[in-house]
């Protein structure tokens, strides 16, 4: 918490209101509880407040119940990570209490349901206890259920309380949710918030407002990083898709299923990983760019297809919302080890595009890059998501999509030769036309896996597959050239230039925010282009004494995670080491300051 | 039932809905000759059955006029699968077994394009088995001739899924075990749409079956035996009458919409019967996701994509 200091009055009397820039709330029940949506309300709230947000959510891998946390943290100011530590938690069971207090800052505050929960005296002296009856008062408030539905609405009100949010807004919202269901639905979910909100809490506790923020000339949108991955290949002009349901890539089949068909598209639902991938191949060869993915196993099951649309050079995108591996693993934990196989995987020497958005805003714009490339490019572009960005809800500045929007229908103007594998150009890209265009000269290519000539028939002649390999390697080259040159977040000189990639930019950014503040001399470099790497990384690394490459993958067995055994492999700089863990979790900022202080001593 | 015949789906598969494709295709142009529409020599042993299925696909793309920028022909892996490289038009060279769903997003987003897709035993019922079921459940509209010839031929005379019990291969030196896959059982309980059964001996009856197949709207798909003379010569011998055995067609009073009949004739031994076992016509998944599509676009009447991404994009602030 910035500028002001959250607790509650401990002293007795008139209850004050304190002003605070931000706060972060975790709320704790179980999956069936709703409680993501009390989340998704207050990041929404925040969005149209013009404020910052960020949330963070775990939910069980089981198919209904289980502990499930959402955290959300809002701000004036710039919010660059859900938050370490929590200023209010909002504890529904015994476990929810136990199992998360640890994550409340000394003297924070708690605030539970007495129904379910049994404060412990030790922590009842370390953190400020709120108790409130919510099971009751909210069957109180909209009459009982047996699956003790509403409280998570509920609680919002109480929420809307304590920090004197905007109640017209979200009651707003709670309308616009509920919007053409029963309005009974809609009364009922309002009546328990107006309970919650109305609640007494007399000198319980203080309450607080947030500063006002900064206008902003745009408006902000709200959503996950799934849906902005989705939301940016349909802008891109993406209009087929294929995919197998697996946690947690099926988010954006489901909505890419529910939207494309408003475009003119269709995404398929089929039978396995593989035929996915084919589909997805066989509508990219028809002239589009088609888009499949998946997660954890899936992308293992389809390598062998991936490696064919980098000898057949057709364009794809393939979606790897990661996950915690290997096998089956971890399915609704994070982890960012699929980077091997985003670069490496498959068979035979098969160079690929990979990116990694790095927040939920570049999920947008880096779904549209990656289909712009596949298409400029004639190769499979792999996204490299993850559970963590996937999942959390940001606001960012509403992107202008009358200027971006794309339309990539296929042009069949008749054309008078075509060598779709033509090794004209030494920049390794040849053109490619879509089935259904006229060819003058009657030699109609054909599309293959199987080493080619310049027509696409087989050969085996070593010459050709020396000069189609340089090919397939060049394209790439010519594609690093004009990636833009990643920037230095900090100063371009100093002691620690920590690296990292994906999900993992907000806590890096906001650990060198802290530590510039008490006056190191750190930096971060976030690097989006994984494969081919932008060219002179060395330059950044040459500023620094230290280059820490910060990854939630496994160290390996020399001591480097994923991204740092390649930028090893490339720079050979022994000052590049690894940072790493593999617990599922995001990373802590103070996580990140303590082991890269301990690694540089 | 209706749903195919309601749905006009050239016309309505949004995915090239924007454009009249049509225009591309001058209608005043000759059928093609054999010599244009030929592309490699066929790398096939001498004798091989698939020589005749090439050569009446040639007879068929002749005799319908079709021209090269309109055909797209796919395949999967094995001998049978190298047929794209001898087609002079859109040829697609994909991996084993996955052919089907390769076709699949080609005829879904191009549905202006004819989509035939040719493979082998191992392609149809081994590695890609799985495929063949969920195109048949789906009803996708393209044509899949499965050459089968009992063996695996291009990896040199393994046991393949059609193999019968005691064949003796490399890879079961005592006579294989296993008990083949009957095809047309298969389809027809996988709920394929236009099932026929015929061989590469016969060239009359196997260009009957693929212009009735290609007049299929839906998923067609034709067993057509082709002897490996390489690996297993003589296996047909007995449907081939110039050997001495019988080709046996199909009963005229057998009725294609019946799928217990249609099992029936498949339980005969071989050679089995020759000809159409099943024929239905059931909604398309290119109708289905085009009558999806229409619904949809209804909503959305008059808006350019940019708008109705900002519809969207305006309920999220």
């Amino acid at each position: 918490m910035n500028d002001s200091t959250l607790t509650a009055s401990t002293a007795g009397g008139q209850s004050n209101n304190a002003n605070i820039s931000e706060a972060v709330i975790r709320i704790a029940g179980n999956s069936q509880d709703g409680i993501q949506s009390i989340g998704g309300f207050l990041a929404r709230l925040a969005g149209r407040s013009e404020q910052e947000v960020m949330t963070f959510m775990t939910i069980p891998s089981t198919i209904s119940g289980g502990p499930s946390i959402f955290q959300v943290r809002i701000g004036t100011g710039e919010v660059l990570s859900a938050g370490d530590e929590a200023d209010v938690l909002l504890a529904f069971y015994q476990h929810s209490y136990e199992g998360h207090i640890d994550s409340l800052k000394e003297s924070g505050i708690v605030l539970y349901d007495s129904d379910h929960v049994t404060p412990n005296e030790e922590w009842q002296k370390k953190y400020n206890h709120v108790a409130i009856p919510i099971s009751n008062l909210t069957i109180e408030a909209i009459g009982g259920t047996a699956r003790d539905k509403g409280k998570n609405i509920y609680a919002l009100g109480l929420i809307c309380r304590i920090f004197n949010l905007n109640s017209d807004k979200l009651k707003g919202l709670i309308n616009e949710k509920f919007k053409g269901k029963n309005p009974a639905i809609t009364e009922t979910a309002l009546n328990a918030f107006n309970a919650g909100h109305l609640y007494e809490l007399g000198d319980l506790i203080e309450t607080f407002s947030f500063s006002e923020a900064t206008h902003r000339d745009s408006s902000q949108v709200v959503m996950n990083g799934n849906e902005a991955l989705a939301y940016g290949l349909i802008a891109a002009g993406v209009r087929f898709g294929a995919g197998y349901p697996i946690t947690p890539w099926s988010d954006i089949m489901e909505l890419l299923r529910r939207e494309l068909p408003k475009y003119g598209g269709s995404f398929i639902q089929c039978e396995d990983e593989i035929a996915s991938i084919a589909m997805a191949l066989g509508a990219s060869y028809g002239g589009r760019v088609g888009v499949t993915g998946s997660s954890g196993p899936g992308i293992s099951l389809k390598t062998e297809a991936l490696g064919w649309g980098i000898m057949a050079e057709i364009p794809l995108v393939l979606v790897d919302v990661q996950r915690g591996g290997p096998s089956t693993g971890m399915p609704t934990n994070v982890e960012q080890s699929d980077l091997n196989i985003a670069c490496f995987g498959g068979h035979g020497d098969s160079p690929r595009v990979v990116l990694a958005p790095a927040n939920v805003e570049d999920c947008f714009y880096s779904a549209m890059e990656a289909v712009r490339i596949a298409r400029e490019f004639n190769v499979p572009v792999v996204l490299l998501s993850d559970q963590a960005i996937g999942t959390r809800i940001e606001a960012f500045d509403e992107p202008d999509l009358k200027t971006l929007c794309k339309d990539i229908t296929p042009d069949l103007t008749p054309v008078e030769e075509h060598k779709p594998y033509s090794l004209e150009d030494v920049s390794g890209v040849s053109p490619r036309i879509a089935p259904g265009t006229q060819v003058k000269s009657g030699k109609y290519p054909v599309i293959t896996g199987l080493e080619h000539d310049e027509l696409g028939h087989p050969t085996g002649s070593s010459q050709l597959h020396q000069e189609m390999t340089n090919k397939r390697r060049n394209k790439l080259k010519t594609l690093a050239k004009s990636l833009p040159f990643p920037q230095v977040y900090g100063g371009d000189h100093g002691d620690v230039l920590i690296v990292g990639w994906g999900s993992t930019q907000g806590p890096i950014h906001e650990a060198v925010d802290r530590v510039r503040k008490a006056g190191e001399k750190w930096s971060s470099l976030h690097i989006r282009h994984i494969n081919p790497l932008p060219e002179g990384l060395e330059k950044a690394f040459d500023g620094f004494k230290h280059v820490m490459v910060v990854e939630m993958n496994d160290e390996g067995l020399y001591g480097y995670g994923q991204l740092a055994g390649i930028l090893r492999a490339r720079y050979c700089d022994p000052k590049i080491k690894g940072i790493n863990k593999s617990d599922g979790m995001t990373y802590k900022v103070k996580e990140i300051i303590k082991r890269v202080t301990a690694a540089i001593n | 039932m209706s749903a195919s015949n309601t749905v006009d789906n050239d016309a309505s598969n949004g995915v090239v809905a924007e454009q009249s494709l049509e225009d591309a295709e001058p209608s005043n142009r000759a059928p093609l000759t054999k010599k244009e529409i030929s592309a490699d020599h066929p790398t096939w042993c001498p004798g091989c059955g698939d020589f005749s299925i090439l050569a009446l696909y040639f007879r068929l793309i002749q005799q319908r006029g079709l021209h090269h920028e309109k055909i797209t022909t796919v395949a999967g892996i094995g001998c049978s699968s190298r047929f794209p490289y001898f087609v002079q038009a859109n040829g697609v060279h994909f991996i084993h077994g996955r052919a089907l769903p390769f076709a699949t997003g080609v005829a879904l987003s191009r549905p202006d394009l004819h989509t035939f897709v040719f493979g082998g035993d191992g392609d149809a019922f081994s590695i890609g088995g799985n495929h063949l079921t969920h195109t048949a459940r789906k009803n996708v509209n393209l044509t899949y001739v499965i050459m089968d010839n009992f063996v695996y031929g291009l990896t040199k005379k393994q046991t393949s899924p059609t193999s019968p019990i005691g064949f003796r291969s490399k890879t079961d030196v005592g006579g294989s075990k296993d008990k083949p896959i009957n095809p047309m059982k298969q389809l027809v309980a996988a709920g394929a749409t236009f099932i026929a059964r015929t061989t590469a001996t016969n060239p009359k009856h196997l260009l009957a079956m693929m212009d009735k197949a290609m007049d299929h709207d839906g998923f067609s798909v034709i067993e057509c035996l082709s002897e490996c003379v390489e690996f297993y010569p003589g296996a047909f011998d007995k449907a081939t009458p110039r050997k001495g055995g019988a080709f046996k067609e199909i009963p005229e009073d057998h009725d294609v919409t019946s799928e217990l009949e249609a099992y029936k004739l498949a339980d005969d031994s071989f050679p089995g019967y020759f000809g159409i076992f099943y024929d239905v016509n059931e909604p398309t998944k290119n109708a289905n996701e085009a009558s999806l599509i229409s619904s949809a676009r209804e909503k959305v009447a008059g808006m350019q994509d940019w708008e109705i991404l900002q519809k969207t994009f305006d309920r999220v602030k």
